[in-house]
């Protein structure tokens, strides 16, 4: 039991450093930091580094591999978005062509590395440079507003961002606590077929206890979440997308055969061609993913925003990356998960929100970011070490 | 004869949950060569790291006595001070730097804020000479072959004053002739008073050069042999290794039927992937037949695997030419997903370069080449992966507490038969092994020999590539010879004896 708990403590280092860290602004905010608009905040803020390190993880799976356009992109679908909605072209025409611009991105950079072999690193830095000044050609160097409403309302931008209360409650949003109360369930049912499949096929299944301890944890969690939100205004459109988004990777790379040769590629990638897997073709996948991904965030920036401008999405894909590391994924590839994603994205949240109600001053703040980030991976490195 | 030198002393060493040392005892004696042999894991190395300091003082129980004073060593400068000098099994070189840099790589010449190349090469040139190389230092280590730089390595040893040189594995990425170069450098080197240590598992080596042999079992040593005193052959080696005497190394394969053929090669021509001009497979033609072992014998550099792999999908080489038949059916297999659609399957020599994603489970590695088999519509069902990957290790008896253990932990043999699994698992009617026991110990490499007899009795083809020489009289029941990228000689395996395949090759090289 001593040695499970010790164990248990190691797999998630940063999920406990995640409560340190929250425990610690409770009592340096004065309990601020968990008001529900300030959990509601910390979500629709971090949208997008939640969209990005879910697309960031593929490529860093493969092999390490990092992409360095992606802030730039992030500013230039949304550019070319902001300025389509500027000339009242249709909302959902734009929102195809931003999701389709993005795909292209990724397409042309995926094309160079994995046909072509140019190092990820100096395709993307290129891509980096180019994008940023398509850009400035696309917004021409001004910023341009966007005040499609029903735009704003969908993804996450204005004032009333929020999924409607169907049922009218007043100061509880009733159709938050349903929604929360509807995840709950279809999780523990999850949770229940899978075990009960597994039984009827005759395998061995964890102890009841440990996965009791593990549903209820959970479900405590997202009802706790959920009720927060509904004490404020309710669902942030955005969570739905940050959702869709963690919910779809999460099952693209833990159940799908593409999901297994991003993880194959980056453990071996000779081993993995020698299996008749076309390692070009998972490259392409991670990265086409990967524009895709940064589609969605240019979407969800320019409407959090309301606008596009020139500078948007600076070191947007170093927070992606960030959090991807901070979330345990291997700086060599072959490891890492969408749930570390999701620890490492609140981790560096709730970090940068605890800072500011303590009134940091902004300079700091990057400075207590980048320690946070170095601690996080030594922490990492030292833990793995001993358990060799 | 001589005084000793080395003695160490009741040497117990524990990892958590393992004792990999248990109260050895060595004695080496000044100006012999004293050759440690025993299975996998059975502790020769770690003692070796013990000694080096690599296992710091403190981590070990017992003592080590060297030119007879107790050492506590704390690292492995502090016994390279007192020159015993370790060559490890994975060259240690950098590739893009020269022979020189190398050498002196930790251990430079000259000031520390200023390197005096002249002395670094003209120093480097001297040990060169030592070890019989006629390269200048100024040459970069990339471009020299892989005997060379074992070599290099020796004089590496050399340069740190050494004065007990333990070599692990040295002879492992060599070919036989550059292996008995090495080993007659050894035999030279203790006429010159060197004493030496040698971990090998080729056994005819050990039997070559040795004074003495230790014999370490599960982390004990269990006897030192004296092979002046008394007369030592490889299956009295053999025995103290597994405790047992091995009275068939081989297995026999009795009444399996060899059917039709079911792979041809014709004419089958590779290039060099960037030295366009060079032939490395040269009009090979070969037949394999159901339920037949064939053997292909060469030594490394001959084109086998290049052979094999541009066979495969290919996987290798530029401008491939020939026909490959496949069940009387001429097929054209241009990747390696098409050759296992084909039925082939290539078990390479490279078990972790090119075989195993060793930080992953063995699940995941048995069900890689197949993901077919254990998916439906790209969603993988975890529950059948698991099942067929225990239904394998039991089949193979992979020894391993789950098949969730990562395969990176595995021991050599144990990873062998990981990739047999998942090539098995593809449902080949022919397999192509490269080296399939190369770096496994005499117990794995029993059982490796039963799976293949078992695939042939299931009316399965075996290709087999190796360069041991007994194993591919003994295990095959055709052999084609290789050199130089051409076959150039084929026997049945009741004709074959060492000495008509190696003068096989020494003819071929002599027509030229």
């Amino acid at each position: 039991m001593k040695l499970n708990v010790l164990g248990i403590i190691k797999k998630y280092t940063m999920l406990f450093a995640l409560i340190a860290v929250v425990i610690f602004f409770y009592f340096n905010t004065d309990g601020l930091i968990l008001l529900p608009q300030n959990i509601n905040n910390l979500i629709s803020q971090n949208a997008y580094v939640f969209v990005l390190a879910a697309g960031m993880l593929l490529c860093i799976l493969t092999g390490g591999n990092i992409d360095l356009a992606v802030g730039s992109v992030v500013c230039f679908v949304g550019g070319i978005g902001a300025v389509m909605m500027d000339k009242n072209i249709n909302m959902v025409f734009a929102v195809i062509v931003m999701l389709v611009g993005g795909l292209l991105v990724g397409a042309w950079q995926g094309f160079w590395i994995s046909y072509v072999k140019v190092p990820p690193f100096i395709a993307t830095l290129a891509g980096m440079y180019a994008f940023r000044g398509l850009s400035n050609v696309v917004l021409q160097g001004k910023a341009v507003g966007v005040d499609d409403g029903f735009f704003l309302k969908v993804f996450g931008g204005g004032a009333d961002c929020y999924i409607p209360d169907f049922f009218g409650g007043k100061d509880l949003n009733i159709t938050c606590i349903v929604a929360g109360a509807v995840v709950a369930v279809v999780y523990i049912a999850y949770e229940l077929k899978k075990r009960i499949t597994a039984k009827a096929r005759g395998f061995s299944v964890v102890p009841l206890y440990t996965l009791l301890i593990r549903v209820v944890c959970i479900c405590a969690v997202v009802l706790w979440v959920f009720y927060k939100l509904a004490n404020y205004k309710g669902i942030p459109t955005a969570f739905i997308w940050i959702a869709v988004v963690l919910i779809s990777y999460g099952y693209i790379t833990s159940k799908t055969t593409v999901g297994r040769y991003l993880y194959a590629v980056g453990g071996n990638e000779k081993a993995t061609r020698l299996s008749g897997i076309d390692s070009r073709k998972v490259y392409f996948f991670a990265y086409i993913n990967m524009g895709l991904m940064a589609g969605l965030a240019g979407i969800l920036t320019i409407a959090r925003q309301v606008g596009a401008q020139p500078t948007f999405g600076q070191l947007y894909e170093m927070d992606a990356i960030a959090a991807c590391f901070i979330g345990g994924a291997s700086a060599y590839g072959g490891e890492g998960s969408i749930f570390g994603v999701i620890i490492g994205a609140l981790l560096m949240g709730v970090i940068n929100q605890g800072m500011s109600i303590m009134g940091m001053e902004a300079t700091y703040q990057k400075v207590v970011k980048g320690i946070v980030v170095l601690v996080a991976i030594i922490f990492d490195v030292l833990s793995n070490k001993k358990k060799k | 004869m001589g005084n000793i030198l080395l003695e160490m002393k009741n040497i117990t060493k524990t990892f958590p949950g393992v004792k990999a040392l248990d109260n050895v005892n060595l004695q080496v004696e000044e100006g012999e060569i004293h050759a440690l042999v025993g299975e996998n894991g059975a502790g020769k190395s770690t003692l070796m790291n013990v000694l080096s300091g690599i296992y710091p003082y403190g981590t070990y129980e017992g003592d080590i006595i060297y030119n007879g004073e107790v050492c506590q060593f704390h690292k492995i400068t502090d016994s390279e001070k007192k020159g015993i000098v370790i060559i490890h099994q994975e060259l240690a070189l950098v590739p893009q730097m020269s022979i020189g840099e190398n050498m002196f790589l930790g251990n430079e010449r000259g000031k520390k804020s200023a390197i005096n190349w002249d002395e670094t090469y003209s120093e480097a040139d001297k040990y060169l000479k030592m070890v019989g190389l006629s390269e200048s230092s100024r040459v970069l280590i990339k471009d020299i072959g892989t005997g060379k730089q074992q070599l290099v390595e020796i004089a590496k040893a050399l340069a740190k004053h050494a004065k007990l040189l333990i070599l692990d594995e040295p002879t492992s990425s060599l070919n036989e002739t550059d292996s008995r170069a090495l080993l007659d450098l050894m035999l030279e080197f203790k006429k010159q008073g060197m004493t030496m240590i040698i971990i090998s598992h080729k056994l005819n080596e050990v039997v070559y050069v040795a004074d003495k042999i230790t014999v370490v079992r599960d982390g004990s040593t269990v006897e030192t042999m004296d092979c002046h005193s008394m007369e030592i052959d490889e299956d009295r080696i053999i025995k103290g290794m597994v405790g047992r005497e091995i009275t068939d190394r081989f297995p026999k394969r009795s009444g399996v039927a060899i059917g039709e053929a079911n792979m041809e090669v014709k004419n089958w021509t590779v290039f060099h992937p960037i030295y366009a001009e060079r032939k490395v497979v040269d009009s090979v033609n070969m037949t394999v037949h159901k339920g037949e072992v064939v053997g292909i014998y060469g030594l490394m550099g001959a084109g086998r695997t290049e052979l094999a792999m541009s066979i495969f999908g290919r996987s290798y080489g530029a401008d491939i030419s020939g026909t490959l038949m496949i069940n009387g059916k001429e097929v054209t297999l241009k990747s390696p997903r098409e050759a296992i659609n084909a039925k082939l399957a290539y078990v390479t020599e490279d078990r972790k370069g090119n075989g195993l994603v060793l930080s992953n489970p063995i699940r995941v590695n048995t069900s890689l080449a197949n993901m077919a088999g254990v998916s439906n519509n790209g969603v993988i069902d975890v529950d059948k992966e698991y099942q067929v990957a225990v239904e394998y290790k039991e089949k193979l008896k992979t020894k391993t507490p789950s098949v969730e253990q990562n395969v990176g932990n595995l021991s050599g043999g144990n990873q062998q038969k990981v990739l047999l699994a998942k090539w098995m698992f593809t449902d080949p009617d022919i397999l192509i092994l490269d080296e399939p026991t190369r770096g496994i110990d005499v117990g794995a490499k029993y059982e490796i020999y039963c799976i293949i007899n078992d695939l042939v009795a299931a009316g399965k083809s075996v290709v087999m590539i190796s360069s041991e020489l007994p194993e591919v009289i003994g295990m095959s029941d055709r052999i084609y010879i290789m050199n130089e990228g051409k076959f150039v000689g084929e026997m049945k395996a009741d004709e074959a004896t060492q000495e008509n395949i190696m003068a096989c090759i020494l003819q071929s090289g002599r027509g030229e």
